[in-house]
C-alpha cells in the first residue's frame, strides 16, 4: 500500500487525493472550532448532493459548466498562456448561445448543435483577441484578459438588451429545439433541471485529452509552451499557435456559457458583476492536474460542494464553509510540491 | 493508457446511466395510482397525518438573493420580520425557521426546492427577481406553502405581496423639494426596470407637486449589490450641484450614504434618502450627537407583509393565489415615525400630501408615461 503510495507513477493523482482529504479535514477543523458537528456538517453534504434525484440533477447541472472552464484553464496552462479571460469569453458564449437559440426556429438536430457552435465560435472569438495581441505585439494575455473580462460582460449586458422581446433583465425564453432540457432527464431526477450539457461535458473532456495528449497539433502547441525559443527553432509557428491555444480554450469556455444559458436557465440574464464561472475553472483545472479525467473528477467535486451548500445551510452549517473547504482544496493543490515532498519523506522511511 | 482513461470515462457514463435507470422506475409507477379507486381512504388517511404534524411543528424558510439577509435592504427586513415572529413563538433557528442565501442566480430553485423536500410549511422569497423561479416550484411541492414578494405569480400555493413604493416614494419626493438648496435633486436606481420606476416616478411626482422647477438628475446603477459604483455615481451627482439623493438600490445604495458621509464630514450639505427600512442609523457620521446624513427614508414594510403572512399560514389562512397590495392607507410604506432631520413644517406638508393620497385625490403615477401626464396637469 504504502509503495503504491510513494510510487513516482502514482503521484499524479495521489497528490490531488491528498489534498482533498486535507482540504476535508481542514473543513471539520473549522467546522468543530466554530462549533458544528462535521460528521453532521458532511452528512448534509452527502444528502445535498445524492440525498434524493433532484440533489443528483442539481449536482451534474453545477458541475457541467465548471468542468467546461476548468477545461478552457487547463487548455491555456498546457499550452503555456494563462487565460484569466476564461470569464468573459465565457459570458459571451452564453450571449451566442441565446441569441442563436432566440433568432432563428430550426429543427433541433440541426439547431441545438447550431447553438453550441455559436457557443465555442463567440468564446473563442473572444480568446482570439489577446491571443493576436500576445503573439504579434507580446502583449501580456492576462492584462488583456481581464479587461477584455469587463467589455464583454458589459456589451453582453447591452445586446441582451436589444434582442427582441427582452425586458431589462432577461431575454424571452429560447426556442424549444435550441435548449438542452431535456423532460425525460427532468423526468428521471423528479424535477430537476438536468439537461444534456454533461454530455457535452464528457465529451469535451475527450476531446481536450484528444488534442493535448495525441494529435501532432496538440504536442506543437504544448511544445511551444515549454520553450517557444525551442519551437521555433525545430521550425514550428510559435506566434500562431499561441493565437490557437487561445481559441481553442476560449472555444472551451464559450462552451461552459452555453451550459449556463441554454442549459441551466433557458434565457440569457443581465448580471451586475462576474459570476466567477472563470475563477473556479481555475480550482478545477488546478486540482485535476490539467488532465481531462482529472478535470472532470475535480468538477464534479466543486459541483458536488456548490450544489451541497444549500443543504448543509438547512443543517445549520453556513454554506461559507462549503467555500472554505473549496479554498483549502485549492490551497493543498497549490502546495503540491510540499505533498510530494512528505510523500517521498515517507519512501525514506520505508527504506 | 489512452484506452485506459477511454474505459474508464466508459463506466463512468454508464454508472450515471445506470443511476437513471433505477431513478426512473418508481416514476413510472406513480401515474397508475390514480387509477385505482379502492386505496383512496389511505390516501386520505396519509394526508392527514402531515397536517397534524403542520399544526404542531410548523417550519419557515426563506431564501435570500445574492446580497444575503444582512443587505441593509429588502432581504433583511423580510428576514427580520420572520424573525419577530419567531421570537414571539419562541422557535428556534434551523429547526423551525431557516434562510438559504443564493450564491448566484442559478441557486434560486435548487434553494427554493430544498425547502419544499424537507417539508417546510412556509417558503417565502423577497424580490422579483425570484419571480420566474416562483413558477416553477411550487408546483412540484404541492404541501408546501410559498409567499413572493415584489412580484405577483399565479399559483394556487403561491401568496404574492406587494407594495404602493410611488405612494411612499412621493411623500420623500416632496421632502426633499422641501430641503433642497440648489433646486436639484437625484435619483439613484438600481437596476432599470418596472419595479424601481414605481420609486421614480413617485418620487419625482412628489418633487415636482410641491415646485415644478425643481430639476431631477437620475442615474441607474446597473446592480443592487455595487456600492462602489454607487458611491461614483453620488460623487458625480453632488458634483454637479445635488444636494439630495433619493436611492433605490438596496447595498448599491450603502456607496450613496458613504459619500454623503464623507461630504458631510468636510463641511458639505448634502442630504441622502433611505429606501426600505428606516435607514437613520445607515447615515450617522457624528456619534456622539446622533447627527445623519440620512433626511429621511422611504420605508417599505416588508417585515411586516412577512411577519403577517406566517401569522396567516400558520392560523391556516394562507391567502394562496391571492395578492396582497400594500399602500400607504395600510401603512404599508411610508416614511418613519421619527425623522430628526425634518422640520415641523416639512412633517406637516408631507401628512398633508399623505392624506390627499389615501383619499384619492392625488393618484400616484408609477411609470414614466404616467409621470408625463402627471406633470402635465401640474402646469
Amino acid at each position: 500500500m504504502l509503495k503504491f503510495i510513494t510510487d513516482e507513477k502514482n503521484q499524479r493523482f495521489i497528490v490531488p487525493l491528498v489534498s482533498v482529504f486535507l482540504g476535508f479535514i481542514a473543513g471539520a477543523i473549522i467546522m468543530m472550532i466554530t462549533g458544528i458537528n462535521p460528521i453532521e456538517g458532511y452528512r448534509a453534504l452527502i444528502k445535498g448532493v445524492v440525498g434524493n434525484p433532484r440533489r443528483f440533477g442539481e449536482w451534474i447541472v453545477a458541475s457541467t459548466p465548471l468542468i467546461l472552464s476548468g477545461l478552457a484553464i487547463a487548455f491555456g496552462l498546457r499550452t503555456g498562456v494563462f487565460n484569466i479571460g476564461v470569464e468573459g469569453q465565457l459570458i459571451a458564449g452564453s450571449f451566442a448561445a441565446a441569441a442563436v437559440g432566440i433568432l432563428i426556429e430550426l429543427p433541433r438536430f440541426i439547431h441545438l448543435p447550431m447553438v453550441m457552435l455559436a457557443a465555442a465560435i463567440a468564446g473563442a472569438l473572444w480568446g482570439l483577441i489577446p491571443g493576436f495581441l500576445k503573439a504579434k505585439f507580446k502583449v501580456h494575455e492576462v492584462v488583456v484578459g481581464i479587461m477584455l473580462n469587463y467589455t464583454a460582460l458589459h456589451l453582453v449586458n447591452y445586446a441582451i438588451k436589444i434582442l427582441p422581446g427582452s425586458t431589462n433583465t432577461k431575454t424571452v425564453d429560447i426556442f424549444e429545439s435550441a435548449n438542452l432540457s431535456s423532460k425525460f432527464l427532468s423526468s428521471i431526477t423528479k424535477h430537476s433541471r438536468l439537461h444534456w450539457g454533461f454530455i457535452i461535458a464528457f465529451l469535451g473532456a475527450l476531446i481536450f485529452w484528444y488534442i493535448i495528449e495525441r494529435t501532432t497539433f496538440g504536442y506543437e502547441l504544448r511544445s511551444v509552451g515549454f520553450n517557444p525559443h525551442a519551437s521555433e527553432y525545430a521550425g514550428m509557428k510559435v506566434e500562431r499557435n499561441i493565437v490557437y491555444s487561445m481559441m481553442i480554450s476560449g472555444a472551451f469556455a464559450g462552451l461552459a456559457g452555453a451550459m449556463i444559458s441554454v442549459g441551466t436557465f433557458n434565457y440569457a440574464r443581465v448580471i451586475g458583476g462576474f459570476e466567477g464561472y472563470g475563477l473556479d475553472g481555475i480550482a478545477v483545472a488546478l486540482l485535476g492536474n490539467n488532465g481531462g479525467l482529472g478535470i472532470l473528477i475535480s468538477g464534479f467535486l466543486f459541483g458536488a460542494l456548490k450544489a451541497g451548500s444549500s443543504a448543509m445551510a438547512l443543517a445549520k452549517v453556513p454554506k461559507e464553509i462549503a467555500e472554505i473547504i473549496m479554498a483549502f482544496i485549492v490551497l493543498f493543490a497549490a502546495m503540491n510540491y510540499g505533498i510530494k515532498r512528505l510523500i517521498l519523506y515517507l519512501r525514506k522511511e520505508e527504506k | 493508457m489512452g484506452r485506459k482513461i477511454l474505459s474508464l470515462l466508459l463506466v463512468a457514463m454508464l454508472a450515471i446511466s445506470l443511476f437513471a435507470g433505477c431513478a426512473k422506475a418508481p416514476e413510472k409507477e406513480e401515474p397508475k395510482a390514480p387509477e385505482q379507486e379502492e386505496p383512496k381512504a389511505t390516501e386520505e388517511e396519509k394526508q392527514e397525518e402531515p397536517k397534524k404534524e403542520a399544526t404542531e411543528d410548523f417550519k419557515v424558510g426563506f431564501v435570500t438573493d445574492t446580497g444575503g439577509i444582512d443587505d441593509r435592504s429588502f432581504n433583511q427586513g423580510t428576514w427580520e420580520g420572520i424573525v419577530k415572529y419567531a421570537e414571539e413563538k419562541g422557535w428556534t433557528e434551523g429547526t423551525e425557521y431557516q434562510y438559504i442565501q443564493s450564491n448566484e442566480e442559478a441557486d434560486y430553485i435548487p434553494n427554493l426546492s430544498a425547502f419544499g423536500d424537507d417539508n417546510y410549511n412556509l417558503v417565502i422569497a423577497a424580490g422579483f427577481l425570484f419571480e420566474k423561479a416562483m413558477k416553477e416550484v411550487p408546483p412540484q411541492y404541492p404541501n408546501t406553502n410559498f409567499a413572493i414578494i415584489d412580484a405577483i405569480v399565479e399559483q394556487p400555493n403561491v401568496a404574492s405581496v406587494t407594495f404602493a413604493e410611488e405612494q411612499g416614494s412621493f411623500l420623500v419626493g416632496v421632502a426633499a423639494a422641501k430641503t433642497t438648496k440648489t433646486k436639484k435633486v437625484g435619483f439613484v436606481g438600481g437596476m432599470d426596470f418596472p419595479l424601481i420606476r414605481h420609486f421614480h416616478a413617485g418620487f419625482a411626482a412628489g418633487v415636482h407637486s410641491v415646485d415644478p422647477s425643481i430639476e431631477i438628475v437620475d442615474q441607474y446603477a446597473g446592480a443592487f449589490d455595487n456600492p462602489g459604483t454607487g458611491q461614483q455615481i453620488a460623487s458625480t451627482m453632488y458634483e454637479q450641484g445635488v444636494d439630495v439623493i433619493y436611492h433605490a438600490a438596496g447595498g448599491t445604495g450603502n456607496g450613496v450614504i458613504n459619500e454623503a458621509k464623507n461630504r458631510v464630514s468636510n463641511g458639505e450639505n448634502v442630504w441622502v434618502i433611505g429606501v426600505d427600512k428606516n435607514q437613520y442609523a445607515d447615515g450617522i457620521y457624528d456619534k456622539e450627537n446622533n447627527k445623519s446624513v440620512v433626511l429621511t427614508s422611504m420605508m417599505k414594510r416588508v417585515d411586516v407583509a412577512a411577519y403577517n403572512i406566517i401569522e396567516a399560514a400558520q392560523k391556516g389562512e394562507f391567502p394562496g393565489g391571492k395578492v396582497t397590495a400594500l399602500t400607504l392607507a395600510d401603512d404599508g410604506v411610508g416614511i418613519p415615525k421619527e425623522n430628526p432631520n425634518l422640520s415641523d413644517d416639512i412633517i406637516k406638508t408631507i401628512n398633508e400630501y399623505k392624506e390627499k393620497i389615501v383619499k384619492g385625490e392625488i393618484t400616484v403615477p408609477n411609470n414614466m408615461e404616467d409621470l408625463k401626464a402627471f406633470e402635465e396637469n401640474l402646469k
